[in-house]
């Protein structure tokens, strides 16, 4: 942080760093191993370890190895929910995806900050990651859509009971909306979380900035301020968990959409 | 906004690693890790069930045996009880048979005494009419000075007595 300025810059939180391999290039274009590469790196080993302590086995699972169950049974219960028998073998990529953003979001909320150089990096507020996985999700669509229906896609785009000369109308609306979909499920994602990001740097701002100003200012600006950053901070828990599961609950009604057309 | 003035030059490297790590999540952890950890709950869930089909089984075959037990029983009970009603049957049989015999005995020694008396009753009948004859020729001659012969006499007395 910039308090030695005597100013917090809200955006620098998202500033990418090249670390190492500033030269590295695969068909000219730069592959740096940036800070947000090392945070997905941190939320990789962290996501294993978290699976791995599952895996013992046992009949009767302990605390861990029901925390992992209940994860894969959340979204395997999802997944049979929305989609039905044949969801469970999206299984996989779901939980994946799920666990990786939740991940992602809840080690950018992480307090290392306070240990001096160390600075807590979010890439789901980033679109270029948002968006990719994004277009995953959508790509598994497309694919699993016209390998099941072929041309009989296109159907979906037309709703039971639409009247045959708003056909045509319907269509263009509903095929709009369809390829809305991947920048609506990237920018939900990465808009929550630079949001919540930006919010509690501007008022950690409010924080230092009210101290040092003086009594006064601490009293009514930065206490406040700081109270507000406690509460914001727990939603933003709330939030981190609400977005992963939005992402992963959206996905699954899309793939829905390509097992079932309607 | 540095999502947008850095996104020229860290695009390529956002997209590569995170592809990179996805890909690694999604193998290693998706693929590789949540099947085993999906087939220890599944495993556990038929184990249950198994369970709970093997116990309903281990209840159905108690109760057949006890059904079982309660036919043999029953038989039991009813063979005692055809035992106890023959010998019951029988004892009275035996004890019928005792009973008859006795009073076959008893209805001969009756028979017997009857004769018995009856024969004494005559002799005594026919002492009786001979002293009674005696008599009366002793009346008659007494009263009358005649002598009757003792069978005018036996004769009398005999119709006397028929007579009452």
């Amino acid at each position: 942080m910039a308090a030695e300025e005597g100013k917090v810059d809200p955006m620098k939180q998202f500033q990418i760093e090249p670390l190492f391999g500033s030269s590295w290039d695969i068909a000219g274009f730069n592959i740096a191993f940036t800070n947000s590469a090392l945070w997905m790196a941190i939320t990789v080993v962290l996501l294993w370890v978290f699976v791995y302590g599952g895996m013992k086995r046992e009949l009767v699972p302990g605390r861990w190895q029901m925390a992992v169950e209940s994860a894969t049974g959340f979204i395997d219960d999802m997944l049979e929910a929305n989609i039905g028998k044949e969801g469970r073998k999206y299984v996989p990529y779901v939980f994946s995806l799920f666990m990786f953003i939740l991940f992602a979001n809840l080690l950018g909320l992480m307090p290392v900050g306070i240990i001096p150089g160390v600075h807590a990096f979010t890439f789901t507020s980033h679109f270029t990651v948002t968006g990719v996985l994004a277009v995953m999700s959508f790509s598994i669509v497309l694919i699993v859509g016209f390998w099941k229906h072929g041309i009989k896609f296109f159907t979906l785009f037309v709703p039971h009971g639409t009247p045959l000369p708003m056909i045509p109308a319907i269509f263009l609306i509903e095929l709009f909306s369809f390829m809305i979909r991947p920048f609506s499920l990237a920018l939900r994602l990465f808009v929550a979380m630079m949001a919540g990001h930006v919010l509690l740097k501007v008022l950690s701002s409010f924080v230092i900035d009210g101290f040092n100003y003086g009594a006064m200012t601490s009293l009514i600006v930065a206490v406040p301020s700081f109270a507000l950053m406690i509460a914001i901070s727990a939603l933003e828990i709330l939030v981190a968990g609400i977005q992963a599961y939005v992402f992963a609950l959206l996905t699954s009604l899309y793939i829905n959409d390509a097992e079932h057309l309607h | 906004m540095p999502q947008i003035a850095q996104l020229a030059e860290t695009f390529s490297s956002q997209i590569f690693w995170l592809l990179v790590f996805f890909g690694i999540t999604f193998f290693l952890i998706g693929r590789g890790m949540v099947p085993k950890v999906m087939g220890t709950v599944a495993l556990r869930d038929k184990q249950i069930a198994d369970d709970l089909a093997a116990a309903q089984g281990a209840r159905d075959a108690a109760d057949e045996q006890e059904e079982a037990w309660r036919e043999r029983e029953n038989a039991n009970r009813a063979a005692a009880q055809a035992l106890i009603a023959e010998s019951k049957a029988k004892a009275a049989k035996a004890s019928e048979k005792k009973l008859s015999a006795a009073q076959k005995r008893l209805d001969t020694k009756l028979a017997k005494a009857e004769t018995e008396i009856e024969a004494a009753r005559t002799a005594a009948m026919a002492e009786v009419e001979g002293v009674a004859a005696e008599a009366t020729q002793d009346i008659v001659a007494r009263l009358a000075g005649a002598t009757v012969d003792k069978r005018t006499a036996r004769s009398a007395v005999k119709k006397a007595l028929a007579h009452g």
